[in-house]
């Protein structure tokens, strides 16, 4: 996967708690073999009237935020079914991070693996930066060395994540080659049990 | 003596293959459950490296989110094909056992894994499906998990693991008359919320899950995930060790089985042991519960009214209550069993067993189905088709107006044909009230079989105590 260390863009705010994996991206595009291709089908039912014409009361097809790749949304982000073309989705439209106060611990994992940036921050940031970016065009960087939000103006917040992950995501590794060095110690155990 | 420990400890501490500083655990995998929809860019990822499936014997496969359950072998959806005909090329080309669609072994991969003995306590268990956590009735330490993890068990049948923390939800008392299993998880979430589990792994104890069957211990462990836990268990004891007696993958021999059952049973968390959390609730307070918005936690029992948003606490609880009500078209204060329905689904890997079945059956048994209904009994499994049938419940269900269909995931989330409309109200035995889950536009509202089977007949929601009540003294 794309190692990911630094990233600047243009926020996409998602006032929404409890936002679920079936609405990330709904079952009838689950049915593709293939990883890629995911991104037009992103929010589908949310962004899209049953003749394909776009809603225009949902705020992703707000001509505004056009090129964001930083989402923003409430607690809980991606619970409920663990398809993984729900990250494939977000990253294929141009997300490559996801802002929340929490994120379900399956999608969590599912991001990670796939070099996209999940970052919790507090209610209160998380709100603030939703305020900002739904009354102006706002952009925001994000340091995963540093492991800081920051906006240039004032902003600043850091955050959390598990020591391995942040490896993972900074240096792009292929998990299964890394793991596969180990094969020795996975052999061991099979022979002992 | 050594200290006391969860099950949750016990299973963990068997299974680490190798520990290093800032790193999880690196934990191995005893079985791998596959099915077609979050498994084919796993095996392309495999292919394309040139690696190969560490240890197929551990890995088992079926064909269950996509499968017509009407017309078995009319697949009419060309990409819903591929993908079936792909889970075949792929188990052939890695040496993985599959029940494919017309094997008698098919079913929900949730369902046939416990039915062929495949489930067993201790197991490390993981699917690329989030109600893998079912397994975890049998004190099974199980989770669903995304494809790449797929494709990482695939080729190494170990996964990274951070050491989860332990959460006990303790059931006190017992259950009403009338009163089930799933009711009860339905109960847990609408008090606790859908991410009070989120980083735990859950253990079920206390009296009323003790005296639950397997099946209903597999619909409580079922939507643990929908309290944002991974995975729920509750650990094994005879009743557990009776139900996988004889079943296909478990030891045969008297004697062996005698021997495993001893083990199995000494997993059971020890008196004294500590959890990072714990929760309690009364069994005797749950009544029959109706879901009335879009996510599980939003729940209530059959003789209350649907919530006013105008009391909520916060502005955003305000929101979320509106925004719900305005997808399901239902009123603040609307009372939930004056609600009518147009469809009736039985079935999925919550509630698709044979005793689900059966008590379904016994409250449709010489009625009709409401004439502005539709209801559908969906088997999770071909097995559990034919032992339903052999008791005649196909002619129970057929002869109220259900239709009875071949097993598969169904109605639960409408990948196949079996859709629920736009703006269609269904009862369904399932475990997500998501918007859209089955069907665009589709209204679910989760409830028991028995509650399914209730209102199917009524046309609307009833208390189904009340529904047996009213039978009985006709």
């Amino acid at each position: 996967m794309e190692p990911i260390r630094k990233h600047e863009g243009l926020v996409y705010p998602l006032n929404r708690a409890n936002i679920d994996t079936d609405q990330i991206i709904p079952k009838q595009f689950l049915k593709r073999i293939e990883r890629q291709g995911f991104g037009k089908f992103l929010f589908y039912n949310w962004r899209f009237n049953e003749d394909g014409t776009e809603k225009s009361d949902f705020t992703l097809n707000d001509k505004k935020y056009n090129g964001a790749s930083i989402l923003v949304a409430g607690e809980n982000f991606g619970c409920g079914s663990s398809r993984e073309h729900a990250p494939w989705a977000l990253q294929d439209y141009g997300f490559k991070v996801i802002i929340a106060p929490s994120f379900a611990d399956i999608f969590y994992n599912n991001c990670t693996k796939n070099g996209i940036l999940p970052i919790r921050l507090s209610e209160q940031k998380t709100e603030k930066l939703i305020q900002t970016a739904e009354s102006s065009k706002y952009r925001i960087s994000v340091d995963l060395q540093k492991q800081q939000v920051t906006d240039g103006q004032g902003f600043l917040a850091e955050f959390d994540l598990p020591a391995y992950q942040k490896q993972m995501l900074l240096n792009g590794w292929d998990e299964i080659a890394v793991t596969l060095t180990l094969e020795q110690a996975i052999a061991d155990y099979e022979a002992s049990h | 003596m050594s200290k006391p420990k969860t099950i949750i400890e016990k299973i963990w501490e068997r299974h680490v293959v190798h520990q290093e500083q800032d790193k999880p655990d690196l934990l191995y995998i005893d079985l791998h459950l596959v099915h077609e929809v979050t498994s084919p860019q796993a095996f392309e990822g495999l292919r394309m490296k040139n690696r190969s499936v560490r240890r197929p014997e551990l890995t088992y496969a079926t064909m269950d989110h996509n499968v017509p359950t009407k017309h078995r072998n009319i697949v009419k959806d060309a990409i819903s094909k591929k993908q079936m005909e792909t889970l075949k090329e792929n188990c052939s080309q890695f040496g993985i056992s599959l029940a494919d669609i017309d094997h008698p072994d098919q079913g929900i991969v949730h369902v046939i894994g416990p039915e062929l003995g495949l489930t067993q306590p201790g197991k490390t268990i993981v699917c690329g499906d989030s109600h893998t956590s079912t397994h975890g009735a049998f004190g099974a330490l199980a989770f669903g998990i995304g494809t790449s993890e797929v494709e990482h068990v695939l080729a190494t049948q170990t996964l990274w693991q951070a050491p989860p923390k332990s959460l006990n939800v303790q059931v006190n008392g017992k259950l009403g008359k009338g009163v089930t299993s799933k009711d009860l998880i339905l109960a847990i979430i609408a008090k606790y919320g859908v991410r009070f589990g989120t980083g735990y792994v859950i253990e079920y104890t206390g009296e009323a899950i003790r005296d639950l069957t397997m099946e209903e211990r597999m619909t409580v462990c079922n939507m643990s995930i929908e309290a944002g836990a991974r995975a729920g268990l509750i650990s094994p004891d005879d009743i557990t060790v009776e139900y996988l007696q004889g079943r296909r993958h478990v030891p045969q021999e008297p004697e062996e089985y005698e021997a495993i059952s001893r083990e199995w049973k000494a997993l059971a968390t020890d008196p004294g042991a500590v959890y990072d959390a714990t929760v309690t609730i009364d069994a005797e307070e749950i009544e029959p519960q109706v879901s009335w918005g879009t996510n599980p936690g939003m729940c209530i029992p059959v003789s209350a009214n649907v919530p006013d948003p105008s009391r909520a606490e916060t502005a955003s609880k305000k929101e979320e209550i509106e925004r719900a009500l305005e997808y399901m078209g239902l009123q603040p204060g609307q009372p939930i069993d004056e609600v009518p329905i147009e469809h009736v689904f039985i079935g999925s890997c919550t509630n698709s067993r044979l005793s689900d079945l059966r008590r379904a059956a016994e409250v449709v048994r010489s009625k009709k189905v409401h004439r502005n209904v539709q209801a559908i009994v969906v088997p999770g499994s071909f097995s559990v088709k034919t032992a339903a049938e052999a008791e005649g419940l196909d002619v129970i269900f057929t002869q109220a107006g259900f239709e009875w269909r071949d097993a598969g995931c169904s109605m639960c989330l409408a990948m196949n044909d079996d859709i629920v409309p736009p703006g269609e109200r269904c009862a369904s035995t399932s475990n997500r009230n998501f918007e859209g889950r089955q069907g665009n536009g589709a209204r679910t509202h989760l409830v028991s079989p028995e509650m399914a089977a209730a209102a199917a007949i009524e046309g609307h929601f009833v208390d189904v105590r009340k529904f047996t009540e009213a039978t009985l003294q006709s």
